[in-house]
């Protein structure tokens, strides 16, 4: 990324059953903490990252919606969706309007999903369109089925047993207990997530992330404008896309996650930081297994030893590598297309100090990861300080 | 609420059906492991039964207690979510089965699980007002479960009738007051014609089943001048086991207080009999003096809450006929496929 972007105002609702509320509700109570958080500044353009509001709610055009809701008025509207990594798309969008210059006003980046208003049974269903329909669809299998493959073949073929792997979980709890807007704040431990219902042989439900409905608002500019608006702004230093083949069975080795491998290679390569001297990692960790394979596709661990990682405790709060410092989609929640902009408001918490009990100590850089699927399409974003210069 | 004239239970009954079905037996029909099933087993109404023998049942109970003429009953309530005909009332069915008079007020009540309660306030009315010497309000259900949804686990069968008069010496409990909270909020229905009810998942909880216990128990605790201290016993609509505990807890109430009206792990959510079943099985083991609070709920949603002081009468009349612990200890296990032919699932 040439240039520089940098986040003004950040803000989000909790992840919950919002009940009596409306995505576009949700949506606007984000924007305009993540507004009052920049001073309140005229924007240019809206970018709306949402997975399914169509199915979910009725509801499509969004981005439009939204600009009408806040009565922004001639702005840019622009609705971006790819699963359940429509948030981090629709920031990386931004940050290239921002780049492209066209205007000195900031744009404000949403990302929002609203799942409660289907039950369970069809946001699963919902879940799997994002998904390649001749492949997997419409052979009736459901994301905690595909991770249950995915576990199987791990744990078989790298000795790792599952509660090695669901220490991943327990560290989201833990973390998510310290913050505010997580949808699980408390604690788990291993012998809950052992006694919890069967989803998927050997998924069990406390290793997947529950339904919840949710929005985070960024308001994005260029660094200079949004240091005016800002005394610490957080730096954008790099915002990478890569599409990778939808089923992993196609792949050259299931246990890969190629399109996170090349996006976070081009992400550390254009911030000009090696994986190691990033500060916290924010992950897209569908259940733990998929937490391992990305440990490992980032560098972090070796091939086939990201579980070592999380048995060991190494990336706990205070630990070498804190990963899901607020939760991670198992405790902060997963609300679809809002995933990736929560990851951005989290990395600001963070960056800025504000993180309270989950504060990373001299937190300089951080990474996250929001995917679609199993890693149809990864997007990376390195955040900074404003200190720190790629 | 409150009556002009103090109004009392004289007669009390309940009844659940032989029959058991483990909710593990209904887990392996639907290859569920047995984590997280909401309760142990649910009674289930034998081939020979429907709604109006179990309220007939429960009715023939209350009346061994009330020792009363059942001629100087001037009404009868029923709530049920399972009457067997559409069109034409259940409480003349159990009312002349039970020899009670023809000068009668009969209605039968819907209100998904709270119909029973309802029927509580009709009552008291009628009797407080002086419009009826007696009434008779009786909740019972042969609830009805899709296969494998949820409901299946729990919805079970059962009821329980209470007989209201004037407060004297021959009333086990009387009245203090009554409080109703009542939304429309559509977490559980079941349309014209439709063989089973659908429901809104986890939706049923927070913004429904605990809003509305909730909000009803708080009103009339504050109507009454009470707190959760000054209650002995509690019962609460009973769906499942974690909801009422839940409740109490949020209430402030010691669990302890709900051991003995807490029947839905052995016997199911018997819908509009589950809160009266719940207060009969107090009442069995209440002293006089003791304050029962009793809160139903149905979905659609509502709730109506009640505060009962238990008098001296209790002592004598109790053991007039057999307590709903005998009808928990009395039970026939059966088979997936046994249930499936008494609740008529199969077309013959």
């Amino acid at each position: 990324m040439r240039g520089q972007v940098a986040i003004a105002g950040a803000g989000c609702v909790k992840v919950g059953e919002h009940w009596e509320r409306s995505a576009l509700d949700l949506a606007a109570e984000a924007c305009l903490k993540a507004l009052e958080d920049a001073g309140n500044p005229r924007v240019r353009a809206v970018y709306v990252g949402n997975a399914a509001s169509e199915l979910l709610n009725e509801q499509g055009n969004l981005a439009s919606l939204l600009a009408d809701a806040l009565a922004l008025e001639s702005v840019k509207a622009v609705e971006v969706r790819a699963g359940d990594a429509s948030g981090a798309l629709a920031l990386h969008q931004a940050c290239l309007d921002v780049l492209a210059g066209v205007g000195r006003e900031p744009i404000l980046v949403c990302g929002v999903e609203k799942i409660t208003d289907v039950l369970a049974p069809e946001a699963e269903r919902i879940q799997m369109l994002f998904e390649d329909a001749r492949s997997t669809f419409h052979s009736g299998v459901t994301i905690p089925g595909l991770c249950a493959l995915l576990t199987r073949l791990y744990m078989e073929r790298y000795g790792a047993s599952y509660e090695d792997l669901v220490a991943l979980a327990v560290n989201d709890h833990k973390n998510a207990a310290g913050c505010p807007h997580a949808q699980f704040p408390f604690p788990i431990t291993v012998e809950a997530i052992l006694n919890s219902p069967l989803v998927a042989d050997p998924i069990r439900l406390l290793d997947t992330p529950g339904f919840g409905d949710g929005a985070a608002a960024l308001v994005l500019a260029e660094a200079d404008e949004a240091r005016r608006l800002n005394d610490s702004p957080v730096r954008i230093l790099a915002s990478e896309v890569v599409a990778g083949r939808m089923n992993f069975c196609e792949r050259e080795d299931p246990l890969t996650i190629p399109s996170l491998r090349e996006a976070a290679k081009r992400a550390l390569a254009a911030a000009g930081l090696g994986v190691k001297e990033v500060d916290f990692f924010e992950l897209h960790n569908t259940t733990s297994v998929v937490g391992a394979l990305a440990l490992e596709e980032l560098g972090l661990a070796e091939r086939g030893e990201g579980w070592k990682l999380i048995s060991e405790g190494r990336i706990a709060l205070g630990a070498d590598w804190p990963v899901n410092t607020m939760g991670g989609l198992k405790g902060r929640g997963h609300p679809w297309g809002a995933t990736g902009t929560y990851q951005a408001v989290e990395a600001v918490l963070q960056l800025r100090g504000e993180a309270g009990k989950n504060q990373v100590n001299g937190a300089e850089v951080g990474l996250a990861h929001n995917m679609c699927g199993l890693g149809s399409v990864s997007c990376v974003h390195v955040f900074a300080r404003w200190e720190v210069k790629a | 609420m409150k009556p002009i004239r103090p109004v009392g239970i004289v007669g009390y009954g309940g009844y659940v059906p032989i029959y058991r079905i483990k909710a593990s037996e209904i887990g392996r029909m639907w290859g569920n492991e047995g984590c997280g099933l909401p309760i142990v087993e649910k009674a289930v109404a034998g081939p020979d039964e429907d709604m109006t023998t179990i309220a007939y049942e429960a009715a023939r109970y209350a009346l061994m207690r009330a020792r009363i003429d059942p001629h100087e009953i001037g009404a009868i309530f029923i709530g049920s979510e399972s009457k067997p005909y559409a069109v034409k009332p259940s409480g003349t069915i159990v009312a002349e089965a039970l020899g009670i008079g023809s000068h009668l007020l009969a209605a039968d009540y819907e209100f998904a699980c709270k119909a029973g309660t309802e029927a509580f306030q009709t009552c008291i009315g009628l009797v407080g007002s002086g419009m009826a010497k007696y009434a008779m309000a009786i909740g019972a259900d042969t609830a009805q479960g899709r296969p494998a949804d949820d409901l299946e686990y729990t919805a079970a069968s059962g009821g329980a009738a209470f007989i209201f008069g004037l407060k004297s010496d021959e009333t086990v409990a009387y009245v203090e007051g009554s409080c109703s909270y009542a939304t429309d909020t559509a977490d559980f229905w079941r349309r014209a014609g439709q063989p089973y009810p659908r429901h809104f998942g986890r939706f049923t909880g927070k913004p429904a089943y605990f809003r509305h216990v909730v909000t009803a128990a708080k009103k009339l605790m504050e109507e009454l001048g009470l707190g959760p201290e000054d209650f002995d016993w509690a019962v609460f609509h009973q769906p499942n086991t974690k909801f009422p505990l839940k409740a109490a807890k949020m209430l402030g109430i010691d669990k302890k207080k709900l051991e003995p009206g807490l029947l839905v792990p052995y016997i199911g959510n018997t819908y509009s009999g589950s809160s009266p079943l719940g207060l009969a099985a107090t009442l069995d083991v209440a002293q006089p003096g003791d304050r029962i609070l009793v809160v139903s709920y149905g979905s659609g949603a509502g709730s109506d809450a009640f505060s009962f002081v238990v008098q001296d009468a209790i002592e004598e009349k109790r053991p007039l006929a057999p307590p709903v612990k005998a009808f928990l200890a009395r039970k026939k296990y059966i088979d997936y496929a046994a249930y499936v032919r008494f609740r008529g699932k199969l077309l013959k």
